[in-house]
């Protein structure tokens, strides 16, 4: 294995675009500012203000919105008095027991699993560097995190229960659970999250943060 | 310092420079190759995706022979009292526009029908072009293939409907809701064009252009 060396005599501002390789300078960016390939347009940074603290408060908000929406009912149906209520897991059960096994993983996965598995790392990386601990240890839980974030798709399946649902109220009257609007929640608090995130600061020392 | 680059270095390639996809490292690119990390944050390091073009074809034709399959099949079978029924994706789509709901008839055809055969054909296109070191609508390409990787999770709706309405019926008693094979196809279709959007690497659009042009003077290289 080969460690190229970080070439100290490149200038520090000096980056390539990942979608079009052209090199440039980074601007430095006032709070709030985005930087964007001169060429392509290509999302390059984003420098947005109190990141850590913002952005640990709204992953800690989002593991409970997502506690509420797995333990809660998502959608219920009620007919003549009779109610029936379902929750994702009870969902993913039936779909695994009715020989839909391939189907029920890739649910699971993309609405379970996937999900949970970005709130911990994005968490494991983020407590750490609000302590003031940077490691170069924090890295792979970072690249998991840009891995599986691709695949977790709550904001999908949340449309995929509405248009469910509209298909189903012609038999009975449809319930929206906790779960279905914590899920809605968890999509909005995930989506801040993300923003509010600067990933440069795990490259840098925790100083760097607080100066403009 | 900086002109330890060639002055008409645009790209990093052509500076021999690695950019680390994860925290945006540039280091140099050693002459022998190998498996290189970034010295950083010590993620994978390559100048181009491994054998980028030969595994988005393989994805794409594969998505493209299952797409068949995920539309003609059934993807839900409904049996009750009055009857059984089976249903393709095209004839849920006709069932939530004739109930009324044709907004959500609309979201369904888009995302079901259309963002997966759109999906195919840009990655086709991106794909071709790329492969025959296209010149032309460089900025173009490039937003298909943003675009291309954005709507992709979507088509994932349908999937997503299936469980609910086999749960919920389920539970209800009245009928039941099975999901057909056409759900494991239509799965299928979405994990791999979204595997070869992944594999495709959209800084081969550019490699062309830049290798084609390098003493040309370019109105916008004022970084240089």
């Amino acid at each position: 294995m080969l460690a190229p060396d970080a070439h100290p005599s490149l200038p520090a501002a000096l980056i390539a675009c990942h979608e079009c390789d052209l090199l440039q300078t980074e601007p430095v960016l006032a709070p709030g500012e985005t930087a964007r390939c001169a060429r392509c347009g290509a999302f390059l940074a984003r420098n947005p203000p109190d990141s850590v603290d913002r952005s640990l408060a709204l992953c800690l908000a989002a593991a409970i919105l997502y506690l509420i929406a797995n333990v809660y009912p998502l959608v219920g149906l009620e007919m003549q008095g009779q109610r029936v209520e379902v929750t994702l897991a009870g969902a993913l059960l039936i779909l695994w027991r009715d020989g839909m096994q391939p189907v029920a993983a890739l649910v699971g996965v993309t609405t379970l699993v996937f999900p949970l598995l970005e709130l911990a790392m994005i968490l494991v990386v983020l407590v750490p560097l609000r302590l003031g601990r940077v490691s170069p240890r924090l890295a792979p839980f970072f690249r998991l995190v840009r891995a599986v974030k691709p695949w977790s798709m709550v904001e999908v399946f949340l449309l995929g229960m509405l248009v469910s649902l509209v298909k189903l109220s012609h038999l009975a009257d449809v319930i929206l659970g906790a779960a279905f609007w914590a899920m809605a929640a968890l999509i909005v608090v995930l989506t801040l999250a993300g923003r509010a995130f600067d990933s440069r600061l795990l490259w840098q020392t925790p100083v760097i943060e607080n100066s403009p | 310092m900086s002109r330890e680059l060639p002055f008409i270095a645009r790209q990093a390639r052509q500076a021999g420079l690695l950019n680390c996809h994860i925290c945006g490292q540039l280091s140099r690119a050693p002459a022998g190759g190998g498996f290189l990390r970034c010295p950083r944050c010590r993620a994978p390091l390559h100048m181009r995706k491994p054998a980028s073009l030969a595994t988005t074809w393989a994805l794409v034709i594969a998505a493209a022979i299952l797409y068949i399959p995920a539309n003609l099949l059934p993807m839900m079978s409904t049996a009750s009292l009055l009857g059984s029924q089976e249903d393709t994706i095209m004839s849920g789509v006709i069932f939530l526009w004739q109930s009324g709901s044709w907004p959500l008839a609309a979201v369904v055809f888009f995302a079901s029908v259309m963002v997966p055969l759109l999906k195919i054909f840009a990655l086709v296109y991106l794909a071709a072009s790329a492969q025959r070191r296209s010149r032309h609508r460089l900025i173009q390409r490039t937003r298909l293939y943003r675009m291309v990787e954005f709507v992709g999770r979507w088509s994932m709706l349908d999937i997503y409907v299936i469980t609910i309405l086999v749960a919920l019926v389920k539970f209800q008693g009245l009928a039941t809701i099975q999901a057909g094979p056409a759900a494991v196809a239509f799965g299928a279709v979405v994990v791999l064009t979204m595997f070869a959007a992944m594999s495709f690497d959209p800084r081969l659009i550019w490699d062309p252009a830049a290798d084609s042009a390098p003493s040309s003077p370019d109105p916008d290289s004022d970084h240089a």
